[in-house]
């Protein structure tokens, strides 16, 4: 392999990758969601989805979901690097706990008539998508369940006359009474 | 209701800027003012317990404040105004992050009101610095900012070190609020840095010490950070177990350079011994450093056969770069001091008769070694004879950044911790001399010299001025090779000796230039008029720009080469052209 001369080591390394899904703790204040999104493009980190809400408005804490892929060594580098920022209070590695449960709302909208409604509706029932809009030429499911399941009903949607979809990204929780 | 007009504590964001710098026993303020800051800066004229070091540009007052907290294990204090004031912040604020300097930096705002109307001097200051600091706050209320001044020195100085940045908008500094002392609640809770090291990991790592064959100590900058007493017990470790110490060019003199078991700086342009003794050891103990890829070389052959033991207050330093067998979490010093009290009572000093024998052997290969000339001063002479002519004197040494910085950290010893102010990580040229102004500060008594290249000293020069207001004797000491010495050395091995854009055509004439400044010029060309001078140049109380004309075309050695292990560095003796023709060649690439 011919490498150009370099002032760096031009090193080339394909570990495997794995996806991990992270909740972090913060306080809900001005620019932590910069902070921790520039953390990711600065250092080049994925980020497959994410998703942020306060969630206890008392004491300004608010939880950040993120999904990530990367070498295991650089998933503990992400942990690392979030969790010395200073309004972090925690990260879970929901992955590694092994005891999380991941949800994914979508909102998709299907354009079409006939019998393309007929198996919009049969579909939407088999995966237990509520109709919440519908016009003669169109309906909009809302989909809850893990992103696999969302995505399988997209897919299956686009034939019949997919039009656009909105989804939150995912949300994590701990399975069992202890909060994370 | 009270009456708040003669409550103490009622006063407006400016006076509360001031009232928290004494607070936290800051003497020295480094800064340039400007609209968004005219609040402030009358302030600081109503009062006597805060100097004021007016730079010349406030890139100047940054690295000032870096040298001032590098030579003190104090935080560094910079004012700047808004726009342009903050944006010339940039550099020593990344400068101050890549190398763990603790700098509080205040910035001006446009007022609250202007703020995101492409004011006048605006810009999104705590969104540009947000990835140059290590946390960075807006105030938008008056009645926050003691809270936020006083968590900003609390996170520049705890944990990992490092700077931050608190924005005042003018109309936060002109309104009247409530002011409080420091306090414990004005630090979120969320920030709890790691200070004591988890036990059983110590255990462990005094077993696989106890039990080393061909142990090696390598200590960073963190040691330096930690404290005086974390260089005392990394002292006695090695006293203690007998153990060959290195370092990085960041932890040079928290061993001393005379010290028995000192291997000389290891990494890129480190010694033979040290770089052999990292490649070949069987137990590694890395105390406040980072394995940072000069210091590794190629990673996948870095020190192939070792456990490695890595104490560091930064978990995300820890399996960063290289797998660590043993990581310690912790302040260096807690952890030092913890760990040799396990060793001191549960084991002894192992034989390492055989391991010194070879390390006898590397060090035989002399890896420092030039050739003498007596027509040219040579570079690495001209550091040798510095650092002579400075032992008795109370030195401090700071360095721009090329060539001469690695030969200052190769030929300059250091006794003491706290001497050596360089940049290391971000490798900024322009650093040392505004650097050196700063420790000067400080130490208004001491040697302070900033050995610097031609090329670099230009970048931040205009400081000479600051010299001379505030009678700050540096010593501005050049090594003249008329290059940008590091890059055309590059450009030899590396780009068949195309030397594009590597070569000053016009330089200053130094010694006039000294002269305009009002400071005093000297120069030397002939090795036999190089000690005279250096003398005249220490017994100067006044600030000295010294042009010492160097071989142009020296290298500096020894080096590892492209994309090689620590196994494979060429050596001065050895890098014929052909040799180095052959040690670059190959398609490798350099690290
Ligand atoms: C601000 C900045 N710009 C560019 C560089 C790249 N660089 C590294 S060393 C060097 C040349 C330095 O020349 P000089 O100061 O004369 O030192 P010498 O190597 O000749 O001793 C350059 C341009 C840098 N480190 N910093
Ligand atoms: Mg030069």
């Amino acid at each position: 392999m011919n490498q150009p001369a370099s002032a760096y080591f031009l090193e080339e390394r394909h570990d495997p990758t794995e996806s991990h899904t992270l909740s972090v703790l913060v306080q809900n204040e001005p620019g932590v969601l910069a902070r921790v999104i520039g953390l990711f493009s600065g250092r080049g980190y994925n980020i497959e989805s994410l998703t942020v809400s306060e969630t206890e408005s008392q004491k300004h804490l608010s939880r950040i979901t993120i999904v990530t892929t990367g070498t295991p060594m650089v998933i503990e580098q992400i942990k690392h690097q979030l969790d010395r920022m200073v309004p972090v209070y925690r990260v879970v590695d929901m992955t590694l706990t092994g005891r999380s449960i991941e949800r994914e709302l979508a909102m998709v909208k299907v354009r079409g008539g006939g019998d393309n409604r007929v198996e919009a509706l049969r579909l939407a029932d088999a995966f237990r998508a509520r109709v919440i809009d519908a016009t003669t030429e169109s309906f909009v499911f809302e989909i809850t369940g893990n992103s696999a399941k969302v995505s399988q009903f997209i897919d299956l949607m686009r034939p019949i006359g997919l039009v656009e979809v909105s989804r939150t990204g995912v949300a994590a929780i701990g399975r069992g009474p202890e909060g994370m | 209701m009270t009456d708040k007009s003669h409550d103490p504590n009622q006063m407006t964001g400016a006076a509360m800027i001031v009232r928290a710098l004494i607070d936290h026993g800051v003497q020295h303020l480094f800064g340039y003012p400007g609209g968004a800051v005219l609040p402030i800066y009358d302030e600081i004229f109503q009062q006597s317990e805060v100097e004021h070091i007016l730079v010349r540009h406030e890139q100047g007052a940054g690295h000032a404040a870096e040298g001032y907290a590098r030579s003190t294990g104090k935080p560094g204090v910079v004012l700047v105004t808004s726009g342009p004031g903050a944006t010339n912040m940039v550099t020593p604020l990344t400068d101050a992050l890549m190398d763990s300097i603790p700098l509080v930096c205040i910035t001006g705002q446009v007022p609250t009101h202007l703020i995101g109307n492409d004011a006048f001097q605006e810009c999104d200051t705590v969104g540009i610095t947000r990835p140059c600091t290590k946390h960075n706050w807006l105030v938008r209320d008056v009645n926050d900012l003691a809270k936020v001044l006083h968590e900003a020195f609390y996170v520049a100085t705890t944990g990992r070190p490092g700077p931050v940045v608190v924005d005042v908008p003018k109309d936060v500094q002109f309104a009247t609020g409530t002011y409080h002392p420091p306090r414990k609640s004005d630090v979120h809770v969320s920030y709890t840095p790691r200070v004591k090291g988890d036990a059983t990991q110590i255990r462990k790592a005094v077993a696989l010490l106890a039990g080393a064959k061909r142990p090696v100590i390598y200590s960073g900058g963190g040691v330096i950070n930690s404290g005086r007493e974390a260089s005392k017990l990394l002292r006695e470790l090695v006293e203690v177990t007998g153990f060959p110490i290195t370092s990085t060019l960041m932890g040079l003199g928290a061993y001393p350079a005379t010290g028995k078991n000192w291997l000389g700086m290891l990494g890129m342009h480190g010694t033979y011994e040290s770089n052999m003794a990292m490649h070949d050891c069987d137990v590694m103990l890395c105390v406040g450093a980072r394995f940072d890829d000069r210091i590794t070389g190629r990673t996948d052959a870095f020190s192939p056969g070792s456990k490695k033991i890595h104490i560091d207050i930064d978990p995300s330093s820890i399996n960063k770069n290289i797998h660590v067998d043993v990581p310690i979490i912790g302040d260096c010093g807690n952890v030092l001091g913890d760990l040799l009290q396990v060793f001191k009572a549960e084991a002894k000093k192992p034989d390492i008769k055989a391991w010194w024998q070879e390390i006898a052997v590397w060090r035989a290969r002399n890896s420092l070694a030039y050739r003498k000339n007596s027509e040219v001063i040579l570079p690495q002479y001209a550091i040798e004879r510095l650092f002579e002519a400075t032992r008795g004197h109370d030195t401090y040494i700071t360095t721009e950044v090329g060539q001469h910085q690695m030969w200052a950290a190769q030929f300059f010893g250091f006794e003491e911790p706290h001497r050596w102010m360089t940049s290391g990580g971000l490798g900024t040229m322009g650093y040392g001399l505004p650097a050196a102004l700063g420790v000067q500060v400080a130490h208004r008594d001491s040697l302070v010299i900033d050995i610097a290249g031609d090329a670099s000293v230009q970048m931040t020069m205009q400081e000479m001025s600051t010299a001379v207001q505030f009678e700050l004797p540096i010593k501005i000491f050049i090594l003249n090779n008329q290059y940008m010495g590091m890059v055309r050395q590059w450009q030899q091995l590396l780009h068949g000796n195309r030397l594009s854009h590597s070569y000053s055509e016009a330089l200053p004439d130094f010694v006039k230039l000294a002269d305009a400044f009002g400071c005093v010029g000297l120069q030397a060309i002939k090795p036999g008029d190089l000690d005279g001078a250096l003398k005249e140049m220490i017994s100067i109380k006044r600030p000295v720009l010294f042009d010492c004309r160097v071989a142009a075309l020296e290298n500096c050695f020894p080096m590892i080469p492209s994309g090689k292990a620590h196994n494979e560095m060429l050596l001065p003796a050895e890098a014929t052209d052909e040799a180095t023709a052959a040690a670059f060649a190959g398609g490798k690439a350099l690290v």
